[in-house]
Order: C-alpha cells, then sequence, then structure tokens
C-alpha cells in the first residue's frame, strides 16, 4: 500500500489504533517552555504523577525572557521562570535555561542542537511546533492539559487529521524568500484553509531552500490553521542535522511520500510570479504583494469577510487604495520563531550594510537562541546591525508577543518578521504588518515599506 | 473537570470569523501559574468597548461564534478563560483544531453548527434568549421548538459528559504503552544533549 509521508509517521508511533477515534500516539520529543506548562507540572504534583520519560523531555525558557541585559524586573515573569527551573529539577527534565548558552526559542533550538529529528513526532505547548516538520517529523502544538498528558505517558489521544499536498512550482524570483512563499500560501489557502489537515509541502521550489527557511514555511503552517507542516528529509536535511549535538545519521529512505500515494486535498502555488508580501489586516491570510494597495472590502463577496476587512482596517487606521509602499512604520522587530535562524539575519543585514535606520523608526533585532547570537557575532552582523542603527539584543520570543518589555505603544505600527497580525498581538493597540527579514530591514532603512529589490 | 451534561441558559452572540486566541486572552495574563482565574481577564481588550457584542448578555452560558472560532495561539487560558466566566458551550461553523481540544479539556463544549443550521439558532435566540445544548443526547433545543442534533466523537463526549481526567484514563492503558515501548525501535537518541 502506498503512504504519504505523514500516514508513514502516525502508522509507526500508534500505541493503539483507535479507528475512527482518537488513536493513542507515541511522543518522541516533547519540548517544554515556561509559560505552558507550570499547570500542568502542578497537575502532576497534585494528583502525585511522575514525569514518564523525562529522557525525552527538554525544556528552555524562551516567552518571557528580557531581551535587555540585566536582572528579570517582572515579578509574574520571574515566578513563571522560577517555576519551571523548580519543575525541570523535581522532574528529572533537562532544562536549557537562561545563561546556559544553549537557550532559545524553543522552535530554534530544537533543529539547532539537532533533537528535531526526521521520522519523529514532537508536540510542545505551543502552535508553532509546526516548525520542527521542515526536518520531517510530524510535530504540532497542544494544550496545557496534553501537555500534562504527554507528560505523564508519553502518549496523545489524537484523531488521525486529513492530508493536504502544498505544491510550490516554478522557481523563486531573487530577493524573494521562505516567508513571501508561506505568507502568499496563506492569503490563498486562508486561515483556516488547512484546518484538520497536516499540509505537506512539496515542488522545487520547496526543494531548492534552506533548512531554515524550510522552517519558516511549516513554521507558518498554524497560520493557515492546520494541524502541521512538514517536509521531507532530503540532502538539505542531512547537511543541517550533521554535527549536531543529539544526530546521528541513520536511514531515511523511507521517508517520503509514495509514488502514487494520495492526499486528501492539494493545492498548487506557482511561485515564479510572486512578488515580496506585506500583511495589511489583522490575521496573516490578511495578504499582498508590496506593489498593491491597501484592499477595498467591498471587493469582497461574502458578507462576514467584507465585515472582517472593514473592521481590520479601522484597526490598523489603514484607507483602502493606499499603496503599501506609502506606509510609513514606527517600529521594526527582526525576531521570532518564524524568522531570526542566522540565515535571517543575514538577510537583513545585507539590506542594512552601509545604510541608515531611518528617523524617527526604532528597529530591534533579537536572535533565536544565545547560539545564533553568538554566530552572528563571529561573522561581523552585529556590527552591521549597531553601525545602522538597530539595536541588538539577547534571544527571546520578545515582540512576537510581546510577553516581555518588548511591546509596541497603543497606535504604533510595526514592520515584523513574527507570525501573527492579530490586533494587539504585539502590544495593545499596536498595528503589526507581517514580512521577509530583508523586506523589514528595507522598510527600518526608508521608513516605510518599500521593494527589497529596488534598493540594490 | 466539571462534568457537562447539559447546558440551558442565555446565549451570547459574538459573530465575527477568526476569533484568535489573542483576542480571547491576551498574553499578559499568561504569566500567571495557577488554571483558575482567568474569566474577568477574558476578551480584556474587546471589553473596554462599551458597544462590545458580549455587554448585550451578561451571565450568558452559551456562546454562538463565528467560523475558526479559537484559531491560533495554543494557550488553553483561553478555554478556562471561557468557562471560568461562566461559558460551558461555544457553537460555531469551525472552531482552531488546539482551541477545539482545549476546550474538550477544560469542560467547554465545542460544539460545531454549520453556517445556515447557526443563524436559525441565532434568530430563535434573538426572539426568546435561552437554549439547551445537551451533550448527552447531542441536541440543541429551543423552547420555541427549534431542535437540532449535532456530532462530537464518542471520546470527548464521554471526557465531557463525565468530566474524565484524560491522564487518568491513559493511564489505565498502561500495558499497551509498556508493549509498545517495549518492541519500538526509533531510529534516533536524543538523550546525548
Amino acid at each position: 500500500m502506498t503512504k504519504t509521508l505523514f500516514r508513514k509517521i502516525w502508522d509507526a508511533h500508534l500505541v493503539a489504533d483507535g479507528g475512527d477515534g482518537p488513536s493513542l500516539l507515541w511522543v518522541d520529543l516533547h519540548l517544554v517552555h515556561e509559560v505552558t506548562s507550570p499547570q500542568a507540572f502542578e497537575a502532576l504534583r497534585t494528583d502525585g504523577r511522575r514525569v514518564r520519560r523525562a529522557d525525552l523531555t527538554v525544556a528552555t525558557m524562551d516567552h518571557n525572557v528580557p531581551t535587555t541585559e540585566g536582572p528579570i524586573t517582572d515579578t509574574l515573569a520571574k515566578q513563571q521562570l522560577e517555576a519551571l527551573r523548580a519543575n525541570c529539577e523535581e522532574f528529572g527534565v533537562r532544562l536549557f535555561a537562561t545563561g546556559s548558552g544553549r537557550e532559545g526559542i524553543v522552535h530554534v533550538i530544537g533543529p539547532e542542537l539537532g533533537l528535531s529529528q526526521p521520522g519523529m513526532t514532537i508536540v510542545c505547548g505551543d502552535s508553532h511546533t509546526s516548525t520542527h516538520g521542515a526536518v520531517g517529523a510530524l510535530a504540532f502544538g497542544i494544550g496545557t492539559s496534553e501537555v500534562e498528558h504527554v507528560l505523564a505517558t508519553q502518549t496523545l489521544p489524537q484523531s488521525r487529521p486529513r492530508t493536504m499536498q502544498v505544491d510550490f512550482i516554478g522557481a523563486l524570483p531573487f530577493g524573494l524568500t521562505a516567508k513571501d512563499m508561506v505568507l502568499a500560501a496563506i492569503g490563498e489557502l486562508g486561515v483556516a484553509g488547512g484546518q484538520g489537515h497536516v499540509l505537506e509541502y512539496t515542488g522545487d521550489a520547496i526543494r531548492a531552500l534552506s533548512m531554515e527557511g524550510r522552517m519558516t514555511v511549516c513554521n507558518m503552517s498554524i497560520e493557515a490553521g492546520a494541524r502541521a507542516g512538514l517536509i521531507a528529509p532530503d540532502e538539505t536535511t542531512l547537511a543541517y542535522l550533521t554535527g549536531r549535538p543529539a544526530f546521528v545519521e541513520t536511514d531515511w529512505s523511507d521517508l517520503h511520500t509514495d509514488e502514487g500515494a494520495e492526499y486528501d486535498a492539494v493545492h498548487t502555488i506557482d511561485v515564479s510570479s510572486l512578488a515580496p508580501q506585506v500583511t495589511w489586516g489583522t490575521n496573516p491570510g490578511m495578504v499582498a504583494p508590496i506593489d498593491a494597495v491597501v484592499p477595498d472590502p467591498a471587493e469582497f463577496d461574502e458578507s462576514d469577510a467584507r465585515a472582517a476587512v472593514e473592521r481590520a482596517l479601522r484597526y490598523m487606521d489603514l484607507t483602502p487604495g493606499t499603496p503599501l509602499r506609502d506606509i510609513r512604520i514606527d517600529k521594526v522587530f527582526i525576531g521570532s520563531c518564524t524568522n531570526a535562524r542566522i540565515e535571517d539575519l543575514r538577510a537583513a543585514a545585507r539590506v542594512a550594510e552601509g545604510r541608515r535606520v531611518a528617523d524617527g523608526v526604532h528597529a530591534i533585532v533579537v536572535p533565536g537562541s544565545a547560539q545564533v547570537k553568538r554566530q552572528a557575532e563571529d561573522e561581523g552582523l552585529r556590527e552591521v546591525f549597531e553601525r545602522a542603527g538597530f539595536e541588538w539584543r539577547r534571544a527571546g520570543c520578545s515582540m512576537c508577543l510581546g510577553m516581555n518589555p518588548d511591546i509596541l505603544q497603543p497606535g504604533e505600527r510595526c514592520a515584523s518578521t513574527s507570525n501573527r497580525n492579530f490586533e494587539g498581538r504585539q502590544g495593545a493597540g499596536g498595528r503589526t504588518h507581517l514580512l521577509s527579514p530583508a523586506m523589514a530591514a528595507a522598510a527600518a532603512v526608508t521608513g516605510r515599506f518599500a521593494d527589497v529589490r529596488e534598493l540594490g | 473537570m466539571r462534568p457537562l451534561r447539559s447546558v440551558t441558559g442565555a446565549v451570547a452572540v459574538l459573530d465575527r470569523p477568526d476569533v484568535d486566541t489573542d483576542q480571547i486572552i491576551p498574553k499578559q495574563f499568561l504569566k500567571r501559574i495557577e488554571r483558575a482565574g482567568y474569566g474577568e481577564f477574558l476578551f480584556y481588550d474587546w471589553m473596554k468597548d462599551p458597544e462590545f457584542e458580549l455587554h448585550r448578555t451578561p451571565g450568558a452560558s452559551i456562546l454562538l461564534a463565528g467560523r475558526n472560532f479559537g484559531c491560533g495561539s495554543s494557550r488553553e487560558h483561553a478555554a478556562w478563560a471561557l468557562e471560568d466566566h461562566g461559558f460551558r458551550a461555544v457553537l460555531a461553523p469551525s472552531f482552531g483544531d488546539i482551541f477545539r481540544q482545549n476546550a474538550i479539556n477544560s469542560g467547554l463544549a465545542p460544539v460545531v453548527v454549520p453556517a445556515p443550521e447557526l443563524a436559525e439558532v441565532r434568530a430563535a435566540v434573538e426572539r426568546r434568549n435561552e437554549l439547551t445544548v445537551d451533550v448527552e443526547s447531542l441536541r440543541i433545543v429551543h423552547p420555541d421548538g427549534l431542535e437540532l442534533a449535532f456530532e462530537l466523537d464518542a471520546y470527548a463526549q464521554e471526557t465531557l459528559v463525565h468530566g474524565l481526567d484524560d491522564v487518568a484514563r491513559t493511564l489505565q492503558r498502561e500495558a499497551e504503552i509498556a508493549a509498545f515501548e517495549a518492541t519500538y525501535a526509533p531510529r534516533f537518541d536524543i538523550t546525548r544533549v
């Protein structure tokens, strides 16, 4: 019988096949962070339960940590980080704490340490766990009750999702990135288009991406509403993982979708005529090419979509017909589990080099992990950014969700390499536009959205 | 978890598509390490608007929502906040996948009702604001006679109706888990870091 890659991984992890109901699925790697785990550990304690496989559980500190030097001043955040440290000690879970040199955003350090590997099932109490699908793993986000469930049993009851092939055909034009590909895909699929599905990304444009690029694509699967997104491992995967601490080379020759295996749905996107993408609304599906104008709600057929666009434009303080290039910005955030890996920082630095952040714009660069930060500093990227007037920060989730002090003030407009432009996501009243690292750097130096390809 | 055989009460209407969990409970409330007490922060920013729809129906126990309700972040705090605020069921054409499971695990019934039927329910409660969502019989009943069936997989139904601890249920399957573990030969070893 021919199978999809998803189905092969699913079948190999079935503790019990539930048929049409939930099956019991084995979890190979459980990643933990401070925000969605304290109630789970507390429940274990209350019920006298242990962590079944602490050796398959890895924790880090990312959401709450300040990115400036000095001690943490937020008492609640501090309490939550201390709770994680105490819980990891009590239950014997490995913790890459702030200052360990291996800390960082959970979805950056997983692949970076070689923990995330082809063929695995990976879960984490964070929706962007789909990132790890880039190495050919089935990786998805879970809630806190499920975190407790995995800690206690190393399994999870799961109904089998459907599959969707998202086939990127054609060659990506010069100056475009994985972020533009995935934003365009979400624009086409919509923010619920992937609901109940695991997306498998295929096609020449995917094969041509680096691992960092593939992680960006898989990361945003959840923004199309998908359960997960994955990419079959290949030479690029092997080259990336080789030499990483937890990685041992094995045979992956079975880890691909068989010829003739059928997906429940197929979506094809031709990237050969794609332009850099910028979001204009309050969800990632509200996106347009840089040369477009802010859309008119009247163009939308369904009444609830029209109302949503009207509401989004009101929140974003944008007028239909305004060219995206005319929109001025206040802040720039280069960071997050979507775009804070070394390649992302290199792309932004190439644009920043020899230029200056525009007057009135505040731009920060937040590396995805302590290791990315060190590497970027070794490569001289920090100096490039600082000479150009960007602030260089310590690793963490930072302004992607503003749980630490890095937030937007009401009314501020931000060019952000993160994954969500929801109302208030980066700070109550803040206005977020999603785009690639190169486009974010271009916005920083021009003070408005600009086509990075025209900066030369 | 509180069992939920059936809920009867007033309905709050939030007719917007794609309501994300960042709106349901903003990030500043995720720093707490407790599981209770999130109700007062439900829709924190939207509640500041005196025109916000939810102000029209204080004390409602059923929420009628738009498609893709609860999309975005995996924060279970969103389900906790709804439940703590007094909601026991959310009716929507579709739900974010993670939110749907979080709701079940929090004693909040995520009830999928196709948009045309949901419009009928809405019309009925606009005439008379009372509704019953019966999780045992999988029926939605309005006192004026409207009655609809809905689907929920048997496992989720059992969890809600009996307020079951999912972890305890799986721990009873120790033999199955141990058997899998004994024969499972993963191609990786991540214990080296």
